[in-house]
């Protein structure tokens, strides 16, 4: 617990993802099994238990302390399961801390009563970083800004072994993962996973430039729409279906409705769009589908989900990756003709008569749900990772704002010294007074000289601090670029942008002259 | 038994601070006054411009290196235990365990005797004299960490924490934030005795303090500027204000790791704010159970308490029967510790 306690400790401060990996890195080395495993299991969202951790904090609560102690204590700390591990008393100092597999262990074998009992006789064995690893372990997700990728790469790392190796095995593994390590530390053959559905590294497409288009022979070249979904790899066998995202984590759970229907033996590539009646809804209708861990009905009905599928890499147990765009695609046309589950449908390979008119098409269309183009070579095999000159994306031009800076905060990691992240506004009117209101946030697009250069601004601007963020004087035009925007409830302004960064920074330009939030809200349905 | 006089009627706050009305001086007053007991050389007990000061010598030369003029027009020196009659009282000053020079002032009039405890500490710091008990009838103590979440793990753990990172990065440069006066001596002191025994070095606001400390014969091992190195300094350990943490002063270190040494670490949400990465949980507080302790050794029958979280403590003293009130002094910092 105590190696545990302190990686999570450091994981929390630690902004940067190459001191992560050293992190992990060096815990997988150094910490035995089981207990390795199940800290994988904790920082790849996989816990095989489950504790009613606020319950029995509370009840806890009530007989442990003075209410009134406590209470100025919370308000002092800001979170009640971070109070409990520091108000804790030490009672057993030096007392054997439990394991790792221990608590899993106990936490599986107790009945709906012993959780409070267990919970104290741990917490009176540890220290106040241990206390607090543990609610953060009990609590199923410790959230320590490591994604499940991020931890699968430093158990790679550790090793020696690609991760791509490892997620194709992740899904035919459990915790504690005692066949992953002793593969890994080559005690034991890489274990074997034909019998369930598995994640297969994707392919991906690289961004188009505008010169490389007039070199391509479009003769060689399938061309799709990009859809403005999101990336999506359907692995079904064996009556076991996961739906699993680019990165490989396995997010079917959101989807029952595609779990449901999805009963085939394939592993399909497409992509996961809300569609109603046939026509794409947009991004946002998606987003209020995704990173959740259960699903209403309602939401199910309101947002319909449907797969777009593109390609195939596997069909009734054979590997198709080996074979070419064109004999794949034949596949799986093939497939979804006999097969093909309600909720799910073929990405269209378009049909031109030249690279001109292709193009001209392109720039016309303003269907909802299209992103861009994609280009696809047709005689090359499915390779996983992001080959050179095999398959391109070609986005729509980015849109573009000129905003004010109106609040700079410190980055991270290399970052930290600079004011990196800024939030910007647009003008609106209100019973006839214009003020600045914030539309987004960026913090890319700028050179280092930029960066520095904005630094100087913001220090020498600074009206108010609070903690890791300045308020400045609301000059500084910035040419903000951005994908779309979109209608959103949750922001002041009411709407939001997607992937906002700096295209230019304006210091010509007075602020006064800057876009109005009218005509940002205009491009919600232009951009489509 | 004589009837002995209510406490407020020699001893009580006024627009300046506490005030001794018999021996007509004030303890750390927040603002100039004729005559002033200082109980150690932080900024928010240690003010400038008071006509006569008595203090430990320590107290005094660290004043007068902060302070240089305004450090008092005549500045008396008076040894640890040494008693003083001042008019209608007899003072003493006490090693309080907080910093180099750090004492409690012990005020006995009319057979009743009134300890003010200043800053303290019960942990044992290998830059100052530990904490002495005084059995009082008035405690007047501080309470910063006065909240039961406030426990200080042993700093042995904390340093180990830091050279383990050492270990962990060595590409990257340790900038450690800790206050000038008494926690950076004692953290290089920590490291010593740790077996850390590469060069620490100091940012420029820290040399003149640690220089006195030099002085005063403490081995604190290589102690170079940062200002006559050219190096990056990867897996080394600079010490630096808190205020240059994440500055443009740290740029020139390698890839800078943030680290920040003091009681306040212990909560995380203080952690993220400062943009810490490597919180060290080093106090020269007492920590929760060390009040409640000390106030239960010194046998009080009242307990005021100066600053910090005073409502806890009063309500937890109440609780073990001994008569408490807060003073709400204005002007203490400890935030800053
Ligand atoms: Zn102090
Ligand atoms: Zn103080």
């Amino acid at each position: 617990m105590k190696a545990f306690a302190t990686l999570l400790d450091r994981l929390t401060y630690t902004p940067s993802r190459n001191g992560k990996l050293t992190l992990m890195r060096n815990y997988f080395r150094a910490t035995p099994d089981p207990d390795r495993g199940f800290a994988l299991a904790a920082l790849t969202d996989g816990l095989p238990i489950s504790f009613p951790l606020r319950r029995v904090l509370a009840d806890i609560g009530e007989s442990r302390f003075d209410p009134e102690l406590f209470r100025l204590s919370r308000h002092d700390v800001g979170d009640t399961a971070e109070t409990v591990a520091l108000i804790w008393p030490v009672t057993q100092a030096g007392a054997d801390a439990p394991r790792l597999s221990d608590v899993v262990a106990a936490v599986s074998a107790a009945g709906r009563g012993g959780h409070a009992a267990l919970l104290t006789q741990w917490l009176d064995r540890l220290d106040a970083t241990g206390r607090w690893a543990l609610l953060k372990f009990l609590s199923g997700a410790p959230r320590v800004g490591v994604s499940a990728r991020l931890a699968k790469q430093a158990v790679a790392d550790a090793f020696g072994q690609g991760v791509d190796d490892i997620e194709e095995l992740w899904h035919g593994l459990a915790p504690p993962y005692l066949q992953l390590f002793d593969w890994l530390e080559q005690k034991s053959e890489r274990p074997s996973m034909s019998a369930t559905p598995i994640f297969r590294p994707l392919m991906l497409a690289h961004a188009l430039e505008d010169a490389e288009w007039a070199g391509l022979d479009l003769q060689d070249f399938a061309a799709e729409w990009k859809w403005d979904g999101i990336r999506i790899q359907a692995a079904a066998k064996g009556g076991v279906t996961r739906l699993f995202s680019r990165t490989g984590d396995d997010i079917g759970g959101a989807f029952p409705e595609l779990l449901d229907h999805f009963k085939f033996d394939a592993i399909l590539d497409g992509e996961l769009l809300v569609v109603r009646d046939g026509a794409v809804a947009p991004f946002a209708d998606l987003q209020q589908r995704l990173n959740r861990k259960s699903v209403t009905r309602a939401m199910m009905v309101k947002y319909p989900v449907h797969v777009r599928f593109y390609d195939a890499l596997e069909i009734g147990g054979e590997d198709l990756r080996g074979l070419s765009f064109t004999d794949r695609r034949k596949r799986l046309e093939a497939w979804h003709q006999e097969f093909g589950p309600p909720h799910s449908d073929l990405s269209a390979v378009l049909s031109f008569d030249s690279k001109d008119a292709l193009k001209l098409r392109w720039e016309a269309t303003r269907e909802e749900g299209i992103e861009g183009l994609m280009l696809k070579r047709r005689d090359s095999p499915y390779l996983a990772g992001r080959p050179k000159g095999h398959w391109y994306k070609w986005k729509r031009a980015a849109l573009t704002a000129d905003c004010v800076m109106l609040y700079a905060q410190k980055g991270a990691g290399k970052r930290s010294s600079f004011y990196s992240d800024y939030t910007f506004g647009a003008w609106a009117e209100k019973d006839g007074v214009r003020t600045l209101v914030p539309v987004g946030k960026a913090y890319s697009g700028f050179t280092d000289d930029e960066l520095a250069q904005l630094d100087r601004f913001v220090r020498q601007n600074t009206i108010e601090r609070f903690g890791p963020v300045r308020s400045v004087t609301p000059k500084l035009v910035l040419e903000v670029a951005f994908d779309a925007v979109q209608e959103s409830a949750r922001h002041k302004s009411g709407i939001a942008m997607r992937f906002p960064r700096v295209s230019r920074i304006r210091w010509d330009k007075p602020a006064a002259e800057a876009d109005t939030l009218e005509t940002l809200k205009a491009l919600i349905s232009a951009a489509r | 038994m004589p009837v002995q006089p209510p406490f407020e009627s020699w001893l009580r706050p006024d627009g300046s601070g506490l005030y001794c009305v018999p021996g007509d001086f004030h303890i750390d007053p927040h603002a100039a006054v004729p005559r002033a007991v200082i109980t150690h050389g932080h900024s928010d007990h240690a003010r400038p411009g008071h006509g006569a000061v008595l203090a430990t010598a320590d107290t005094l030369e660290i004043m007068k290196l902060r302070l240089g003029q305004g450090a008092g027009d005549s500045l008396q020196p008076l040894d640890y235990g040494e008693a003083l009659k001042v008019r209608d009282v007899t003072v003493r000053l006490v090693p309080a365990g907080h910093i180099l020079g750090s004492a409690q002032v012990v005020i006995e009039y009319q057979g009743q005797r009134a300890v003010i405890s200043g800053d303290y500490k019960r942990h044992a710091d290998p830059t100052c004299e530990a904490y002495e008990l005084v059995p009082c009838d008035l405690f007047i103590t501080e309470a910063t960490f006065g909240l039961p979440i406030y426990r200080h793990e042993p700093d042995t753990g904390e340093v180990a924490k830091l050279i383990a990172s050492l270990k962990d990065f060595p590409e990257r440069t340790h900038q450690v934030g800790v206050y000038g006066l008494g926690k950076c001596q004692r953290l290089i002191a920590l490291l010593r005795q740790a077996g850390f025994d590469r060069p620490v070095y100091l940012h420029g606001a820290l040399r003149s303090m640690t220089d006195y400390y030099l002085a005063r014969g403490f081995a604190l091992g290589p102690v170079p500027s940062v200002s006559d190195t050219k190096e990056k300094l990867a897996g080394e350990i600079v010490l630096s204000p808190p205020s240059a943490l994440g500055d443009r002063w740290s740029r020139r270190f390698a890839d800078p790791l943030a680290g920040f040494a003091s009681g306040w670490m212990r909560i995380r949400g203080r952690v993220r704010q400062r943009g810490v990465e490597l919180p060290l949980i080093i106090s020269d507080h007492c920590d929760w159970p060390e009040l409640l302790q000390t106030i239960a050794e010194t046998g009080a029958r009242e307990v005021w308490v100066t600053h910090g979280r005073e409502d806890a403590l009063v309500h937890e003293v109440s609780k073990m029967g001994v008569k408490a009130r807060a003073l709400a002094l204005v002007g203490r910092e400890d935030e800053a510790e």
